[in-house]
């Protein structure tokens, strides 16, 4: 199993750690205080870094592999922070009957960054949604909020590259 | 009580009782994988469904309570289906190369599959290859054969409060793995082996190393010895069959000496030997106003998890290499001096009730400047395998001894393997070291027994001396939280890393869930290491002549230099995430 640890250092200002210590002061001592503390850490820092879940493990007497377990149940919790520009492929059921699943493989690989992480320089982050409501344009992606439709495989690297410049 | 009828048969039972405890009442024996008694009642493998009258779904009878009236069925056809299905479903992600598998005719999937009448496979997995994870020295995981019963995780967080492994993602994506997916070398793990024994599969096994030691008994320039481990003699019966709790001391070294080893001797003398250097090293500690309370060092796991979780305790730790390491030691320079014999030449193999042993075996303690002092331990599953492989008919074997040079040991060192053990044999030897008279009694009850927290408070020489036992490191965490908080002192604290301590090792014969949830086999296995106890000649281990003759021949006195050259050791802080810096 390769090891699912993003590969962004991670970098929290002072504020952001305090804003956790508040969270944590807050919860800590609640029954199923981790839920509610895992939300609103993810709210501080943009996903939930190691280094926030030990921190939230530790304090609530819990391990590392407690916090996991649930940060990896959940797909509202996220372990990799969301890069500069975001790239999103809608998996939803008419999309990927389009071919979504090609169009994912090419964007993974133009980008260099498996679905649902991010590249080593923080620049893009790749994403496998749901449907995101644009059916009739099957199958979609979007592009730091710019839509693009009707994709042919072909068509993602030249869209990728306009935004790479 | 409430009453009820299971299969017609009308049942008893007390209010709060499962299906599955009425059941067992009348002799009903429900199918199980997941449940583990106060561990793991979680009745997610569906495996123990049983049908109740009126009710819309077959229920969990591991976590479904008795209610009065209640109709059970739990062999109807449909539960016989509902089963048969399960298990299939369950075999269909399984990697079964059940006849290349270590725990194969030792498997709780494949007994279920051959009761429940699973004799073809419908459903199947394509392509699914083996996962090995083996970057801890003890263990081996592979996912491919684990069915997510989780009673491995359920064991590491309840029984051990280390939680390194627990199931991550979802649904289909669900496995077994470390925060992260890291490797299990980057975490916590305190290599106890209490996951392995848990384990209904062959997901989890140990680190085989039997060729290691074949081949080195193949070598013929290498004099290769072998010790066994106090709690070894009372379990390895149970590899071949023996009920639990066999003593069989004497076929073991009869085995041994057949398998080719060059010197079959006891680590139970080291055991005694650990007692006067450590016995030693309280009273000083007492006398001289050194850290206190001691706390004992020969369980691998305990001392893992000090290092890892309690940091602030190593000063705590007795200095004392573990009767393990003082075996290789002594292997390596005395028995070597003794007998003529370059060190280099030696190989050392222990029989361990352990799994941390292998780590411990790596650490680096070398009586010998660049040698370890122990080569290879091994487990007593190792051990049984070995046996089989040479083909020795175990049950047939004559009862022998150790050889006579390394010796005989006391009853004291016998008892090192069970929870309360070390205490006790320290206590002997301390109180009349103290008081310089004869214990009229050497059997210290108070610390006796599988509870998981024991204290006792002797007097002696006129001093009120208190210990505690602790066993399993969820219990150990309590004890040093008391500690910590200042709501307990004591003196001297005896912990051993697995529940009930060696006996039940992770290292030990695998029995299957359905024995263990209802019979305590530390108990069993303990009680035949007393009884060794107390029919062995000597009870102390000061009385033996061989711990008196290594201290003349060799070592002085207790604490002296030579003694702390070849016997003790020391610990250092490991960080649990040395790669996490928040």
């Amino acid at each position: 199993m390769p090891n699912t640890k993003t590969v962004v250092p991670f970098a929290a200002t002072p504020e952001q750690m305090e804003r956790l210590d508040g969270v944590i002061a807050r919860h800590k001592g609640q029954p199923g205080a981790a839920m509610p503390i895992l939300q609103e850490a993810q709210e501080i820092f943009g996903y939930l870094p190691e280094e926030v879940q030990l921190k939230v493990a530790d304090a609530l007497g819990l391990s590392l592999s407690e916090i996991y377990g649930v940060v990896s149940f959940y797909t509202q919790f996220s372990v990799n922070p969301k890069g500069k520009k975001q790239v999103a492929v809608c998996l939803g059921t008419a999309c990927y009957v389009k071919g979504a699943a090609d169009i994912l493989e090419r964007v993974e690989n133009k980008i260099g960054c498996k679905a649902g992480s991010i590249t080593q320089d923080g620049a893009f982050s790749v994403d496998a949604t749901r449907c995101i409501g644009a059916c009739g344009l099957a199958p979609v992606m979007t592009v730091d909020g710019d839509v693009y439709g009707r994709l042919q495989p072909d068509e993602v690297d030249g869209i990728l590259e306009k935004y790479m410049a | 009580m409430i009453n009820l009828t299971i299969n017609g048969t009308p049942v008893a039972a007390e209010e709060g009782t499962t299906i599955l405890e009425a059941a067992r009442q009348i002799g009903i024996e429900i199918p199980t994988l997941c449940y583990m008694n106060k561990i793991n009642a979680i009745g997610a493998c569906r495996m123990c469904v049983v049908e109740v009258k009126n009710a819309r779904f077959n229920v969990a009878s591991c976590v479904y309570p008795v209610a009065e009236g209640m109709e059970v069925f739990t062999n109807s056809e449909r539960i016989a289906k509902a089963r048969k299905t399960t298990l299939e479903l369950i075999l269909s992600n399984h990697r079964m190369d059940c006849l290349t598998c270590v725990r194969s005719q030792n498997c709780e999937l494949q007994a279920l599959a051959k009761s429940l009448g699973v004799d073809k496979v419908r459903y199947q997995t394509d392509d699914l290859k083996a996962q090995p994870e083996a970057s801890m020295p003890h263990l081996v995981r592979d996912n491919s054969k684990c069915i997510l019963c989780r009673r491995c995780a359920a064991v590491c967080r309840e029984n051990q409060a280390v939680a390194c492994i627990g199931a991550n993602d979802r649904g289909f994506a669900t496995h077994i793995s470390c925060a992260f997916d890291r490797n299990l070398a980057d975490s916590p793990c305190v290599s106890c082996g209490q996951c392995i024994a848990a384990c209904p599969t062959g997901a989890l096994t140990e680190r085989d190393q039997t060729q290691e030691v074949w081949d080195a008994i193949a070598d013929p320039k290498k004099h290769v010895v072998v010790g066994t481990a106090p709690s070894v003699r009372v379990t390895l019966g149970e590899c071949f069959g023996e009920p639990v709790g066999t003593n069989v001391e004497g076929k073991m070294f009869a085995a041994l000496r057949r398998l080719g080893f060059d010197g079959v001797f006891d680590v139970d003398v080291t055991a005694d030997l650990t007692i006067m250097e450590e016995a030693n090293e309280f009273i000083s500690r007492v006398k001289n106003g050194g850290t206190l309370p001691l706390m004992t060092s020969c369980s691998p796991g305990w001392v893992n998890y000090v290092e890892r979780y309690y940091p602030q305790f190593i000063p705590n730790l007795s200095s004392c290499k573990s009767p393990q390491q003082m075996f290789g030691a002594l292997m390596k320079t005395y028995y070597a001096e003794k007998e003529g014999i370059d060190p280099n030449d030696i190989f050392v193999v222990t029989i361990m009730p352990c799994t941390a042993k292998k780590y411990e075996a790596l650490h680096n303690d070398s009586a010998v400047k660049g040698l370890p002092d122990v080569d290879v331990a091994l487990t007593t599953r190792e051990l049984g395998r070995m046996i089989e492989r040479a083909g020795l008919m175990f049950g047939s074997l004559p009862d022998e001894e150790a050889d006579p040079a390394f010796g005989e040991a006391s009853g004291a060192g016998v008892i090192f393997g069970a929870t309360g053990g070390v205490m006790e044999a320290a206590l002997r030897t301390a109180v009349e070291k103290l008081t310089g008279e004869t214990l009229p009694n050497v059997e210290f009850g108070g610390v006796r027994g599988v509870a998981g927290l024991k204290e006792a408070t002797y007097d002696v020489a006129g001093m009120k001396v208190s210990v505690a036992v602790a066993s399993g490191t969820a219990n150990a965490k309590k004890l040093m939280e008391m500690v910590i908080s200042g709501e307990k002192q004591y003196h001297f604290i005896e912990i051993m890393g697995c529940p009930g301590g060696c006996v039940n090792g992770g290292g030990q014969p695998f029995q299957p869930m359905s024995l263990k949830n209802f019979t305590d086999v530390r108990e069993t296995r303990a009680k035949t290491v007393y009884e060794m106890d107390m029919g062995n000649k000597y009870r102390k281990s000061h009385d033996t002549p061989m711990i008196k003759k290594l201290y003349e021949d060799y070592l002085g006195e207790p604490g002296s230099h030579k003694a702390h050259e070849v016997l003790h050791t020391g610990y250092h802080e490991v960080e649990k995430y040395p790669d996490v810096k928040g």
